[in-house]
């Protein structure tokens, strides 16, 4: 079977406008929540999150395609223009049928519909924006990769929620391993900070107001964060013919469903996602130095998904290190897998293992060994990042080192 | 004539019996309510119907049950919750 290798990332989120301020930042284990700095984030009962502070798309992007994008597109191309910049691809009249984008979104273009509400709601008017559509649909931000890049093979959006980019990059490396393509753009994209979208969220109870303390016993909730991740996964002998620079082998990914509960997870499930990913990547246990935990600071992912890590790994479950960089860029919803795999990258790359910051204090029912605080380093040569979705839908990929 | 808190215990135990799917006779005030078979997510749909009728804000994170400061896991306990939220608002 084909091989699927990463040759370039690409990032904006709350961490930094590059991999390279987004490494330091996990580095360094900065936190990038704070009080929201959006409109009536005083009617909020939990006005934190974690913001792509002072972003302006008119320094990235033309003003038509501004005009036509919401912030979630917006976030998308950004990222995008680093992981060709670092692929040194470009999509000839040869290669654009093999070349296509899959990623991941939750919310759509909230900032858009937030808007369109409120004028015909809230203030009464009788039109809204004319690219309103346009900019809210699921797929635009797929959609405005194959127009910046001319990419004319498979694009679509995928929507598993907080699974969504691990959904999606588990398509984009299949599309490639069964054919259908040689190169794709991957990874996903949010942009959910706004007041109708913390609305929806607040109505759950499960947000918290103090902070992401993910597998801490003082957690008390998700903190939200936006911003995208971009890879481009290429067939690995495409990337060797060129001599591109192989940044990580996508190995291995595995997607299950619970089937038990609309919102609360389930350990077997993700078990079995963790189970299937080592599988197909021809992996054990033994063989992962860093898990990128799902770990949303909710009291059940956290406990659920310490159960499911133990359940798959036995005993190498006292061994295997694993954080959760939610703790630092918050809760990306949709966009979350992406952003993630850049810590899986850095362990990969440069044997740092980002820390989950702002734990405190160890949690009974979690048996993990937790890399808190500061960064550690290690020699790391496969690692899993997982995602596990309301709905009960769980998507696990497995990355080695070049 | 029912005075207020008799008013307000009614009105809860409405709530709760949409909740659970029952008569509101069927609902024992010293039950709890998984005993009724509300779960964690039916107990959220409650708030909710509870700060609608009553105009007032239940401090309550699923991930924290108790540190709202209110027990939330009897039927008592939620007409008594009510009750102090509705005063605090009068006052």
């Amino acid at each position: 079977m084909r091989r699927v290798v990463i040759t370039g990332a690409g990032t904006i989120n709350p961490l930094g406008a590059s991999v390279s301020e987004t490494f330091e930042a996990m580095k360094a284990g900065r936190c990038a929540i704070g009080p929201l700095d959006i409109r009536d984030a005083d009617r909020l009962t939990a006005p934190i999150g974690a913001q792509v502070a002072g972003f302006d798309p008119a320094a990235h992007l033309d003003r038509q395609t501004i005009s036509l994008t919401d912030r979630f597109s917006q976030f998308a191309l950004v990222a995008a223009e680093e992981a060709m910049g670092q692929a040194g691809l470009a999509a000839d009249p040869d290669l654009a049928p093999r070349f296509g984008a899959v990623l991941g979104n939750s919310g759509g273009g909230m900032e858009t519909q937030d808007d369109g509400f409120r004028a015909v709601y809230e203030a009464g008017k009788a039109r809204v924006h004319p690219f309103t559509v346009p900019r809210l649909m699921g797929n635009a931000p797929s959609a405005h990769l194959t127009l910046r890049h001319g990419l004319r093979g498979p694009s679509f959006t995928v929507s598993s929620a907080c699974a969504s980019s691990n959904h999606a990059m588990g398509q984009a490396a299949s599309l490639i391993t069964s054919g259908q393509a040689d190169v794709m753009l991957t990874g996903g994209t949010e942009a959910m900070l706004t007041f109708g979208g913390l609305k929806a969220w607040e109505g759950l109870r499960v947000m918290s107001a103090t902070g992401c303390r993910p597998f801490c016993a003082s957690r008390d909730g998700m903190v939200q964060g936006e911003g995208a991740a971009i890879f481009v996964f290429e067939a690995e002998e495409h990337a060797r013919a060129r001599g591109a620079t192989i940044l990580a082998h996508v190995a291995g990914h595995a997607m299950t469903s619970d089937a038990r509960d609309i919102v609360l997870p389930d350990a077997a499930g993700a078990a079995a996602a963790i189970t299937g990913a080592l599988r197909a990547a021809d992996l054990t246990p033994g063989d992962i130095g860093y898990i990128n935990a799902h770990g949303t600071a909710t009291a059940a992912n956290d406990r659920t998904e310490a159960a499911a890590i133990r359940a798959a790994f036995g005993p190498e479950a006292d061994r295997v290190a694993v954080s959760s960089t939610k703790s630092m860029h918050g809760h990306l919803i949709g966009g979350a897998g992406a952003v993630e795999l850049i810590a899986c990258l850095l362990a990969l790359g440069e044997g740092v293992i980002a820390p989950t910051v702002g734990w405190r204090e160890a949690d009974a029912d979690i048996a993990l060994n937790l890399v808190t605080g500061q960064a550690r380093t290690a020699r790391v040569e496969a690692v899993l990042s997982n995602a596990f979705a309301f709905g009960g839908m769980n998507a696990v990929l497995a990355l080695t080192a070049p | 004539m029912k005075d207020m808190t008799d008013d307000i215990a009614g009105q809860v135990i409405d709530i709760l019996a949409r909740q659970a799917v029952r008569d509101p006779a069927d609902i024992d005030p010293d039950a709890a309510l998984e005993t009724l078979g509300i779960d964690s997510m039916g107990l959220v749909e409650i708030i909710f119907a509870i700060e609608e009728t009553f105009d007032v804000s239940v401090p309550f994170n699923a991930n924290a049950p108790e540190a709202g400061g209110y027990d939330l896991t009897t039927v008592n306990g939620v007409i008594d919750a009510v009750r102090a939220l509705v005063g605090a608002r009068g006052a």
